[in-house]
């Protein structure tokens, strides 16, 4: 497919490429944008690992065209927190070892982000079915979901949708 | 996570030419310092080796030491270990053990793990084996580094050692507090060099600061912000990105390839061997694209085994059998019982799974090759790439970045292999990545196994004799725990083979063989309990012969607030206990059964590792494992037919969800005076026969094969409901 112009916002910056639009997100944030937060798991967006989030949703950019995202928003796992003050989200995730290869981490974050802006104030059993389709083979499960929970205050009180 | 100036530098190969590094070439590297060499001795190698295809070469020069650590002139510590961090948590806890003997800040010591150029051989990451075996010794080298900078101390203040005290690195003069010297101008222009040998001073427990307090891992900040860097992410100039052109089944022979689809592609690369074809690019998607455009003719696969056939293939397989433990005589036994007990028991093939799959960047230039992997050996890919390039093994570098998980499964190096060749035949850096779909099809599974127990109970309501065979899975935790005079465990192949047996590669997977053998001990021993009428844990502990085991079932039970029942009790509860690792771990478990689909709502595990660096950690360990291994017991199997595999990505093959873990208790038995054994990996042993036992309590039905999914466990109750 012929090139062609495609731009948004990535971590805050304005972003202008010139790329095949039917190329793949996860790839150009991967290998032109020099950005490897978002990984590698499937391909066919069932693991989760690649979520990055576009105008503040969780989307798995394997399964994304990189088209899509013009005009948009786009945050990766490098862009959470601002400067050197990590997002609530990261502090607990920190704070509870909630990660052990942390190969699913960004996407675990990211995932989080998206469903505490929906659901800012969840139940356990909320953050657990709303976690559910993200993957984690080293089973850091119950320790995402104490991070989640104890990253909802503050997350309310810091973010605006 | 470094910040030694040897630390990981992609983009920058070494250009040493020297032979193995030996002492002194370090020594040369590192300039001034304290370096302390950790000697193994006869312990190193004595673990059963996982690797998929075993080191042969173990280099001479360097052979007398396994790792070392170095402090220099900043009082800085790091140590250099061929161990690799994979998540299993050394990158926090080798620091805690040195941080104890030395007297330093945890935060003042770095880690260089698993780079071929930088740290002595070692010959793998597995088998629980990194604090156990290596533990005791990187606190004597701690202990010994202290030792010495202690009487580097006593004659710089002239003032005999026992006057003096450290702390955070710091050594001060107890009668005169304003006299201090520190780690680093100890250390400053000299070059001292120690070697473990006696046993030195180690602290005693309750000298203990740092071990035995719970530490955050330390490598969080990094993994939380998307800077860690894992094989995949290491980028070099001009590197390629290749895409493998694989077979559709295992045993599959190419017949014919025709590329002619890819006229007019612009910027690939094609490299076609007799044995290794690949369509490489500057971008991985148009790489991926490309192949896609390859035609390819293959032969059929000469295999004609499936899911369900395997087993009686396994069965019959004509091998000699290996008795692993025997006493008393069998034939007495089966005499004194007065009911017997024969089953059978399969376990499927499984996949390791691992997020990050298969990884690697190769950069050959001229001889030499530097090689980034996601590997458990870098040591065994260092070889596997030198031989397959036909360089000298020195001229071969690996580097490990942060591995994305391994599990058994990334002993296996075939992708850094492929890199290395993929490179040497284009004269580019190439990074090779298996899909999802690759890693499926290339994977050393968990092997198929079908476990035979044959036994009895006496007129007494005791187990009068065991006769237990374990085919495919491995002996490992294959003795069974308890009182029993007439017995025999005998084993055919192993977790990796012989090979000819399986229609594709199988190797090590977390604690390999031990969660079958303890699913058919267990579910075993569990039905002998509700055949004699008595309580599970009664029963158990009546016949259990080790003491720790004896501790642990006990605590178990205390913690639950158990209370006794002969099985089936109508209330869904399970028990088991196992030892694995020099660890012993006994488990609990409460399920539901509904439409056949088996949800589990609380697990208590309690386990006695010996002494706990890092409870924390060790905790994660066992949570870890204990979901991890839901997906053996529930869901994981890998479905083939004539060679092909038929679970290629997430969508068909399930790993265990957040919405399967149930409530997880862990406790972790203090046993400060007995040495360190393995945490990664004794606790996932109990998962599948904690479940089968509890599904028996609720329903009376007995699941003889993993995993337990649901469409077995509706058959099963389908089966009980007609002979009723
Ligand atoms: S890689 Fe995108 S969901 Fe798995
Ligand atoms: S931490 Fe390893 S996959 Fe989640």
């Amino acid at each position: 497919m012929p090139a062609a112009n495609v731009s948004f916002r990535l971590n805050g910056k304005p972003v202008q490429l010139s790329v095949a639009p039917d190329r793949t997100l996860l790839w150009v944030l991967r290998t032109d944008l020099g950005l490897n937060g978002a990984k590698y798991g499937c391909g066919i967006a069932q693991c989760g690992a690649c979520t990055v989030l576009v105008d503040h949703r969780a989307v798995r950019s394997c399964s994304v065209d990189i088209q899509s995202v013009h005009g948009a928003d786009v945050v990766t796992i490098e862009g959470l927190a601002e400067g050197e003050k990590l997002h609530p989200l990261q502090e607990a995730f920190i704070a509870h070892d909630a990660l052990q290869c942390g190969y699913c981490t960004a996407g675990m974050i990211l995932t989080a982000y998206d469903f505490l802006l929906r659901h800012p104030n969840p139940t356990r059993e909320e953050v657990v079915a709303g976690m559910d389709d993200n993957l984690c083979r080293c089973g850091a499960h119950v320790r995402i979901v104490d991070a989640i929970l104890e990253a909802a205050p503050a997350m309310r009180g810091t973010q605006s949708p | 996570m470094n910040r030694s100036p040897l630390s990981l530098r992609p983009g920058a190969p070494v250009q040493d030419e020297a032979l193995l590094p030996t002492r002194r070439e370090f020594v040369k590297r590192l300039g001034t310092g304290l370096f302390v060499w950790v000697v193994l001795g006869r312990t190193a190698g004595a673990e059963v080796s996982e690797a998929a295809h075993p080191v042969t070469v173990r280099p001479k020069p360097t052979g007398d030491f396994n790792a070392f650590l170095h402090i220099d002139e900043n009082g800085h510590v790091t140590c250099f270990t061929g161990k690799i961090e994979m998540g299993q948590g050394p990158i926090t806890s080798l620091p805690q053990m040195l941080a104890e003997d030395l007297d330093v800040s945890v935060d003042d010591i770095s880690m260089v793990m698993g780079d071929t150029d930088l740290c002595p051989f070692d010959q793998g990451t597995w088998g629980s084996q990194t604090t156990q075996t290596f533990g005791t010794v990187w606190r004597t080298a701690a202990a010994e580094a202290r030792g010495a900078l202690l009487e580097e101390a006593a004659e710089t203040l002239q003032v005999p050692v026992a006057q003096l005290s450290v702390h955070l690195g710091v050594v001060t003069d107890t009668k005169d507090p304003a006299r201090k010297i520190t780690y680093g101008q100890l250390t400053m222009g000299k070059k001292i060099e120690r070697q473990v040998t006696a046993k030195p001073n180690l602290k005693t427990p309750d000298q203990f600061r740092i071990i035995g307090k719970p530490l955050l891992r330390k490598d969080s900040r990094e993994k939380v912000t998307g800077r860690a860097v894992y094989a995949g992410d290491v980028r070099l100039p001009g590197m390629l990105y290749a895409s493998i052109l694989r077979a559709p089944a295992h045993g599959a022979v190419l017949k014919r390839v025709d590329t002619s689809g890819l006229k007019g592609t612009e910027g690939i690369v094609i490299v076609q061997q007799p044995d290794l074809m690949a369509v490489l690019h500057a971008l991985p998607d148009a790489a991926e694209d490309a192949l896609g455009k390859v035609r390819a003719e293959f032969e059929p696969s000469p295999s004609k085994l499936d899911d369900r056939t395997i087993y009686a293939h396994l069965e019959q397989a004509k091998l000699e059998a290996r008795v692993v433990a025997q006493g008393g005589d069998l034939d007495v036994g089966r005499g004194l019982a007065v009911r017997r007990l024969s089953q059978t028991y399969l376990g499927a093939y499984v996949a390791h799974a691992a997020m990050e799959t298969h990884t690697a960047l190769a950069h050959v230039e001229g001889d030499h090759a530097t090689v980034w992997a996601s590997t458990q050996n870098p040591f065994g890919a260092r070889e596997e790439i030198a031989l397959a390039l036909g360089l000298p093994i020195p001229k071969v570098r690996v580097i490990t970045p942060f591995v994305g998980g391994g599990f058994g499964g990334k002993s296996f190096n075939l992708q850094a292999v492929e890199a290395a060749r993929l490179s040497k035949a284009t004269g580019r850096p190439v990074q090779v990545m298996w899909t999802r779909e690759e890693e499926f099809f290339n994977d050393t599974f968990r092997p198929a196994s079908v476990i035979k127990v044959d036994s009895g109970l006496d007129a007494a309501g005791r187990i009068a004799f065991w006769d237990y065979e374990v085919r495919f899975s491995g002996d490992r935790a294959s003795e069974h725990l308890y009182d029993i005079a007439h017995h025999r465990t005998a084993a055919v192949g192993g977790f990796n083979g012989p090979p000819g047996y399986h229609p594709f590669e199988v190797g090590a997977w977390r604690a390999p063989g031990s969660s079958n053998n303890a699913f058919a001990r267990e579910s075993h021993v569990d039905q002998l309990a509700s055949m004699a009428g008595v309580d599970p844990i009664e029963f158990r502990l009546r016949q259990l012969k080790d003491a720790r085991l004896t501790r642990v079932l006990k605590a178990a039970a205390d913690h639950w607030g158990w209370q006794p029942a002969k099985g089936p009790s109508g209330r869904g509860l399970g028990v088991a206990c196992g030892q694995d690792a020099g660890s012993y771990v006994a488990a609990i478990a409460e399920v539901g059964v509904k439409d056949g689909k088996i949800t589990v709502k609380r697990a208590l595990w309690v386990q006695e590792m010996g002494l706990v660096i890092n409870p924390a950690g060790a905790k994660i360990q066992m949570e870890g494992g204990i979901t991890m291994g839901l997906g053996y017991a529930l869901s994981e199997e890998i479905h083939f037919k004539d060679g092909a595999i038929r679970d290629t990505n997430f969508d068909r093959y399930a790993l265990p969800r957040f919405s399967w873990v149930p409530k997880i208790e862990t406790v972790i038995l203090e046993a400060d005076d007995t040495p360190p054994r393995g945490g990664g990996e004794p606790a996932i042993i109990l998962t599948g026969a904690v479940i089968a036992n509890a599904v028996h309590d609720a329903t009376g039905v007995r699941l003889l094969e993993l995993p337990m999914s649901p469409e077995r466990v509706k058959a099963a109750l389908e089966a009980k409901a007609q002979q009723a």
